[in-house]
């Protein structure tokens, strides 16, 4: 099944009725997906909003009033949607967001590329807020973790991104889906808007005009996002265990990275991969538990360097971290990569490692 | 002793912020008042602007949900869409409506939303205090524009009314002002007759409503009254727009 088409089932069976988007490429068989299926579905709304800013705010509502909900978009659209992402996180309300990246900035290209890792993990929008994000890495991964997003969603009342690209959404793979929920069968959110109903009037509001009370609400927001940052760091590590040098990267570059290692350790060089899948929180724990024994990392990103940064945080300068890029939608090959890895690999002090 | 005046049940027993003489109490007042008589209190969510309304969520005693500025009738959509059978308003001043939130608004009517907008057009931006508005009247002296509106340098007084009045979705535009008894008498009608349009599930109904604001007008209450019936009906006539009921 294509990645997009993947995301839209796994959705569907996560128990998401309500979509609001806008075209933009590469992402469209996403919400052509939602709308063909919802077509079929009485429960289920699908709009074409008129901007990103519109729908967005559509998906604000619909969280206000209770309802399972996405939208998806890509590079300058997101820019868009930064307003109504700021205003979620602000007023804790549970929103899905993909984010099938382009290259950037301003309209740039439809290519695969990394070059919203700031953009995503920092916030993006106003404000002292975090956006969870998850970076899948394979059609399985599209299926599970659009899953975990909602998941994530509604426990944390706050906005989740999936933040892939144009290959990881035109890519064909066989998955397997999880069971569909009724949405119906969820828990009964006590919060929402659906009017005060023998109960009284409730509010959802962003504005907290005293300046006491915006910082009890933003050191609220805070203590959630550390004990999201506990709790939901999730990494994969591929041959790390006798490493000498790895390679770390997400998403499509991931899977690019994961050949090079299969190539160099084919021709005997120790290296290894670390994927992280949440890229907000940053999976540093894990990170930092390989310097102990990895003598050095590469960061590859399809970007000129971003997530750079979070690995050098993580790694506390205890071990040589290097870049290597390609921004603008340039896709290199594994061989491409290997041939970086490899000159890294016989740099480490000045030897092999043993 | 017999009651012949009290606070509509809708509205919370809170002291408004607005500046004396400002349409917004009184607007509060006529939809609370609509709100309590269509017996549909415990269905409505309302959903306050950006602007000086902002706090109406203090007054109103519906449920309310905020939205970024313009972007109210996007918000309401996503509520409506959830639950169709709740009566959903946006309240939103002309700044919030007909400048920023306009593509919202234009396309909300054209899908012809279930959804009823109350739009309170007082010539300015009234909260950030006082600077020209889509909606200022040529001539009219803001702080952004001082020596009064220009058309040539500041573009022409925008009727947002009128443009959406060939908006298929829209079953029920009417401009109101709220400067006397009569004309107060009949802005409730109107407010009344949109969250009907909704209730009878037409489409899209919006009441435009002619407030004064004496405060950045630097007008006294009875003037600014009286600037809106003499100068605003000018550029703002008073009239049903569109209605297909
Ligand atoms: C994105 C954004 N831009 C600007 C503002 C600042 N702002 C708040 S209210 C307002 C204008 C309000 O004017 P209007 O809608 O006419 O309402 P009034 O205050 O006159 O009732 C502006 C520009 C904002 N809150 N958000
Ligand atoms: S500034 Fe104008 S619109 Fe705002 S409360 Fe005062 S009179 Fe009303």
């Amino acid at each position: 099944m294509r990645g997009s088409h993947v995301v839209g089932e796994a959705a569907i069976r996560a128990g998401c009725r309500y979509y609001f988007g806008y075209p933009i490429t590469p992402q469209n068989e996403l919400p052509e997906y939602m709308a063909t299926q919802f077509a079929a579905m009485p429960d289920a709304t699908f709009v074409q909003a008129e901007s990103e800013l519109a729908s967005i705010n559509m998906v604000i509502g619909a969280s206000m009033a209770g309802g399972r909900v996405m939208t998806s978009s890509s590079s300058p659209g997101i820019s868009l949607k930064q307003e109504g992402i700021s205003y979620l996180a602000a007023m804790e309300l549970p929103g899905v967001i993909v984010n099938m990246m382009r290259g950037g900035p301003g309209l740039g290209n439809i290519a695969p590329s990394q070059s919203d890792y700031f953009q995503a993990t920092r916030g993006g929008g106003h404000g002292d807020y975090r956006t969870l994000v998850l970076g899948p890495a394979s059609g399985q991964e599209l299926a599970d973790l659009t899953r975990r997003a909602f998941e994530l969603a509604d426990e944390y009342l706050t906005p989740v991104m999936l933040l892939g690209d144009g290959m990881m959404g035109q890519m064909m793979e066989p998955v397997e889906f999880p069971e569909p929920i009724d949405p119906k069968s969820l828990p009964r959110k006590p919060w929402i808007l659906d009017g005060a109903r023998g109960r009284k009037s409730r509010l959802i509001r962003s504005l907290l005009l005293d300046p006491r009370i915006e910082e009890e609400h933003n050191w609220k927001l805070y203590r959630k996002y550390e004990a999201i940052t506990d709790r939901e760091q999730r990494s994969e590590s591929y041959l790390t265990e006798d490493a000498q040098l790895v390679v770390v990267a997400y998403g499509t570059a991931a899977r690019i990275a994961k050949g090079a290692v299969n190539r160099l350790r084919g021709n005997g060089l120790k290296v290894g991969l670390f994927r992280p899948i949440s890229l907000w929180p940053f999976p540093f724990q894990a990170l930092k538990s390989l310097s102990q024994w990895v003598r050095g990392f590469v960061v590859f990103e399809m970007s000129t360097g971003q997530m750079v940064e979070d690995v050098r945080l993580s790694l506390e300068g205890k071990r040589p971290t290097h870049f290597y890029g390609r921004p603008g939608g340039i896709v290199p090959s594994p061989q491409e990569v290997a041939h970086v890895l490899s000159g890294h690999y016989f740099r480490l002090d000045g030897k092999p490692g043993s | 002793m017999k009651k012949v005046f009290e606070r509509p049940k809708s509205l919370k027993p809170a002291v408004f912020h607005y500046c004396p003489g400002c349409g917004h109490s009184i607007i509060h007042r006529l939809v609370a008042e609509v709100i309590d008589e269509l017996g549909i209190q415990e269905r409505c969510i309302g959903v306050p602007p950006a602007g000086c309304a902002v706090l109406a969520y203090n007054y109103f005693d519906v449920d309310m949900g905020e939205a970024p500025h313009g972007r109210a009738t996007a918000v309401a959509t996503g509520i409506k869409r959830v639950l169709p059978d709740r009566v959903v308003f946006t309240y939103q001043g002309d700044g919030d409506i007909a400048a920023i939130g306009t593509a919202e608004t234009v396309h909300a009517a054209n899908r012809g939303e279930r959804i009823t907008a109350i739009f309170v057009n007082n010539a300015v931006y009234g909260m950030t205090g006082g600077q020209m508005a889509p909606t200022t009247i040529t001539g009219q002296a803001t702080t952004t524009s001082p020596g009064g509106r220009v058309p040539l340098r500041d573009g022409y007084p925008v009727d947002l009314s009128q443009m959406l009045q060939t908006a298929a979705g829209a079953a029920y535009i009417e401009r109101c002002a709220v400067t006397n008894p009569k004309n107060i008498n009949h802005a409730k009608k109107a407010i009344r007759k949109a969250f009907q349009v909704q209730l009878d599930d037409l489409g899209f109904s919006m009441v435009e409503i002619l407030s004064p604001c004496p405060t950045n007008w630097k007008m006294s209450s009875v003037d600014a009254s009286k600037w809106v019936d003499e100068e605003m009906t000018k550029f703002f006539p008073l009239k049903v727009i569109r209605d297909v009921t």
